[in-house]
């Protein structure tokens, strides 16, 4: 399986020809090296895809990358059903990325930068799904962080998507500084940073506690929740979470694909990867189940009040990456890597949707100055509902059984799984309802901007559909590889990826299951029609409700009012200590000081050594006579005296 | 007789490079040292050295002390001679002069070669000295010879270079 | 039989002339003069060396010393006959261009 390397190879080739021959060579032509190359990847994933099936996996070091005393780290690919999935996830989406953009971004000026930067964050997504150590996936992970960055910001001149890069980068630090603590811990506790060894040797060290600061603490605790922190940033979980909806100032392919489909569910990746650590952790499990949890319900509900489209899909997608880390904390890792696969499909539509909106909006991002595209954009309209329904959980598509089996596990797995499962339940009305109201708002009633918008209004060029029907296909039928027996089908998905992921099973009756799947499918077609009653029958119960419930509204409306706390106690604090302290007086007194004093010092010192260049050749020939002297004096001392 | 002979090239030559180096007149200075080489070619005489002795007179009086005396007769040095021959510092660097000169003959006191090599007297009469010189010259000192050779070829080339008059253009 | 630090003797006094010369004197030809005197009184040293060590070596390299003296003197006097046509001097305690 050699062939497995140039997989990540091909688009870091394609981000150096982008680089180094973009501006000057390239130009309009610049998506060529990147689609070839992404296509290239995607179907030598497709052949590894074959070759996991037919039993083939492979877990080998390709090159030393650091060696020094016991600690080793080596560039090295595991490739396994886990892999093969997420491999088969990352190329597919980016694949239909990158040919959208090339429709979506056409034009723009930097539109080398752009497929560069794309063809980047594919190398590090693919580096970090295929690693085999802790360290790589590191690499990884920071690399595709540093992507999220340079994209969400590619629009420099704009201060607020260079604003929300910064924010993204910011806040993600502070998970990866959790995460970074987990490897080094891991290094610590196991010696290894291969992820064999370590999960291998893990239940060894079960009852090992650790003392900090008096506290003692279960060592496996402590590095799976040390490991979560990172995922918390990356996936956007709550407190972490304000990054995402401000990432979407960066182009809307890019929000499709890092911001929903790939990067952000590193986290619900790596937290598969590591299960033979968490399952190690009930209290760890509580925890990822609880935050995943809470966070799919505090989501969905910011995303009831939002008018921005894609702000209104950016809650959408934590929520639903709170429902992946709600299976992986039920012991369902399975479930959620099947929710984080369906989930690619019909969130990077949705998006890709939203993206064909704005283009024929000229940039309009606020859904109340639109209404009535329907009739000007079919196949958007089209693929749009049909993401929606799958996102909401309509029985057949998508979304239903990667969502059905999630909330069944979180249900029958009992316990904290119970509180868990009401959250999602309760998420999952929500879900269908933003949907709607979206998809209400958007394409449904009367045209709501202006006359020269409404002239502007068609739909997109067959480069940017033809990547939402494919998608569309896959929002459709991605699900069916897992129906649940009990609808007569087989969950091959579950078993497909059982060599590497715990699938659990449960003591509970059939009558219980077709209860939990009633109640999601019920949710979901009450979703649907309350949004049908707000936004179609009757538009101004939601003005009304508004007014009934002022201090509700006003706290959704500001999203918990989450930015302005960190704004209060982190960000406050942090300038002031920086403006005051650090740049007031360690800038400005020490380091000037001595930044200006040493030349000064120096210069002095010339000044006086200068006066014994005095050009008179005499003295500069007195001065190596003496020199002679002293050193054959010194000879002669050293000869007489020894 | 080789001490009586020592001891007359010994005084004349101290002398002399006194004088050398205390003439007022540049001329004088340089005649003074056409005196000492020949009374170092008699020292190399009396350490059986004739082809170096000879290499003395021919290279240092005929050759670099002419060059000298074109030098000077090329500028005209009337006015410089008028004033007064010595730096300003000049006691400390006697005192320096002496303390070098102090400091080498007390470390050179009784100094005897600690390794005696094949080319003594009677190997050298064999040979006849120019000989065995050349021998030594042309096999192990081979490669510096020729270093030498184009050491003087540059040397020619930048004395001409920088003596000559700067073309009006 | 005359020992051979006699002949360093005289050869050290030659040097140490030569050295006090070239730091006393302000006509640069003398101070030319005066590292003439310097190289030979190093030759007489290696000369009477090699005389007593029974090795040519010495007066190969005295050999070199005459020839480097040479050049020495060829490329210096081009130099004071350049320095001449710009400063009609040839003190060096008046030619300070080179000071820091």
């Amino acid at each position: 399986m050699e062939y497995v390397l140039w997989i990540p190879l091909l688009p870091l080739i394609a981000f150096w020809v982008n680089i180094l021959l973009g501006k000057g060579v390239l130009r309009g032509q610049a998506h060529w090296p990147s689609v070839l190359a992404v296509g290239g990847s995607m179907v030598l994933a497709v052949r590894v895809l074959f070759d996991v099936i037919h039993g083939q996996t492979m877990n080998q070091d390709i090159y030393t990358w650091i060696l020094s005393d016991n600690f080793r780290v080596s560039v090295g690919f595991l490739i396994d059903q886990l892999t093969a999935v997420m491999l088969i996830v990352v190329t597919t989406v980016s694949f239909l990325v990158h040919v959208y953009s090339i429709g979506y971004m056409h034009g723009d000026k930097g539109y080398p930068r752009y497929f560069a930067y794309l063809s980047l964050f594919t190398f590090s997504m693919l580096m970090l799904v295929m690693s085999n150590n802790f360290l790589q996936l590191y690499f990884g992970w920071e690399a595709v962080g540093l992507c999220s960055y340079l994209l969400i910001g590619y629009w420099y001149e704009k201060r607020s998507a260079s604003d929300a890069g910064k924010k993204a980068f910011i806040v993600n630090r502070f998970g990866d500084f959790g995460f970074g603590l987990g490897v080094i811990l891991i290094f610590v506790t196991f010696g290894s940073l291969h992820y064999m060894p370590v999960f291998e040797r893990a239940p060894e060290f079960i009852s090992r506690t650790v003392n900090i600061y008096g506290l003692e603490v279960n060592l496996i605790t402590l590095i799976a929740l040390l490991l979560f922190c990172g995922a918390v940033g990356k996936s956007a979980q709550l407190p972490l979470h304000v990054w995402l909806p401000d990432a979407m100032e960066g182009p809307t392919p890019v929000s499709a694909l890092i911001h929903a489909a790939t990067m952000v569910t590193a986290g619900v990746f790596m937290v598969a990867r590591c299960s033979p650590i968490y399952d190690l952790s009930p209290t760890a499990m509580a925890v990822v189940a609880v935050v995943g949890g809470v966070t799919a319900l505090f989501a969905a509900t910011i995303a009831l009040v939002q008018n921005d489209i894609k702000r209104v899909i950016a809650y959408s997608t934590i929520s639903q990456l709170g429902y992946m880390f709600l299976a992986c904390g039920v012991g369902a890792y399975s479930a959620g890597i099947f929710h984080l696969y369906t989930h690619a499909y019909f969130k990077a539509l949705l998006f890709l949707c939203a993206g064909s909106v704005m283009h024929a909006m000229a940039g309009e991002l606020d859904m109340q100055k639109m209404g009535g595209l329907k009739r000007y954009m079919p196949v958007t309209y089209w693929t749009m509902l049909v993401a929606s329904l799958s996102i909401s959980g309509i029985p057949g598509l998508a979304g239903f059984f990667s969502k059905d089996e999630i909330l069944f596990s979180a249900y029958a797995a009992g316990g904290v799984g119970r509180v868990v499962w009401v959250l999602g339940t309760l998420a999952a009305l929500l879900t269908a309802f933003y949907s709607f109201r979206l998809i209400y708002l958007t394409f449904h009633g009367e045209f709501r901007g202006t006359e020269e918008q409404r002239h502007h209004l068609h739909e997109s060029p067959p480069v940017m559909t033809v990547p939402l029907i494919l998608l569309c296909i896959g929002a459709v039928g991605a699900g069916w590889v897992g129906i649940p027996e009990i609808l007569g089908g087989k969950n091959h998905f579950g078993e497909f990826l059982s060599p590497v992921l715990r699938h659990p099973h449960y003591e509970v009756s059939h009558a219980e299951e077709w209860m939990t799947m009633a109640l999601s499918v019920t949710v979901a077609v009450v979703g649907i029609v309350v949004a049908t009653v707000f936004y179609i029958k009757d538009t101004s119960i939601p003005v009304r409700l508004a007014r009934r419930f002022p201090f509700i509204y006003r706290v959704l409306w500001n999203k918990y009012y989450v930015d302005e706390f960190y704004n209060l106690i982190v960000v406050r604090p942090t300038l002031f200590v920086a403006n005051s302290i650090i740049e007031g007086f360690t800038d400005r007194k020490v380091i000037e000081g001595i930044v200006n004093g040493l030349p000064a010092f120096v210069g002095w010192l010339g000044a006086q050594m200068r006066k014994v260049q005095n050009g008179v050749l005499q003295h500069y020939g007195m001065i190596m006579a003496t020199g002679v002297f002293v050193i054959l004096a010194l000879l002669l001392v050293k000869v007489l005296g020894g | 007789m080789v001490e009586f002979l020592f001891g007359y090239f010994s005084v004349v030559i101290v002398i002399v490079s006194v004088l050398v180096v205390t003439s007022r007149n540049p001329v004088h200075s340089v005649l003074w040292m056409l005196l000492l080489f020949f009374h170092i070619a008699g020292v190399y005489l009396l350490l059986n050295a004739e082809f170096l002795a000879a290499t003395q007179v021919i290279v240092y009086a005929g050759a670099i002390l002419v060059l000298f005396l074109f030098t000077i007769m090329l500028l005209d040095l009337r006015e410089e001679i008028r004033l007064g021959p010595f730096t300003g510092g000049w006691p400390a660097a006697l005192a320096i002069a002496l303390a070098v000169l102090i400091t080498v003959v007390a470390g050179i006191w009784g100094l005897k070669p600690a390794y005696i090599g094949p080319w003594g007297i009677k190997e050298i009469q064999t040979e006849t000295h120019t000989k065995a010189l050349g021998k030594v010259l042309f096999t192990e000192y081979l490669v510096p010879f020729e270093i030498a050779s184009v050491v003087l070829l540059v040397a020619i080339v930048g004395a001409v270079v920088l003596a000559k008059k700067k073309l009006k253009t | 039989m005359i020992p051979l630090h006699w002949y360093l003797w005289l050869g050290s006094v030659v040097f140490c002339i030569g050295m006090a010369g070239f730091l006393m004197r302000r006509n640069i030809i003398i101070m030319f003069l005066s590292i003439e005197l310097m190289l030979n009184g190093v030759n007489i040293n290696l000369v009477a060396l090699s005389h007593y060590m029974q090795d040519l070596r010495g007066q190969v390299l005295t050999l070199m010393v005459i020839a480097v003296a040479a050049a020495e003197a060829a490329v210096g006097l081009a130099i004071v006959i350049a320095l001449f046509r710009n400063r009609p001097t040839v003190h060096v305690d008046e030619i300070t261009e080179m000071k820091g």
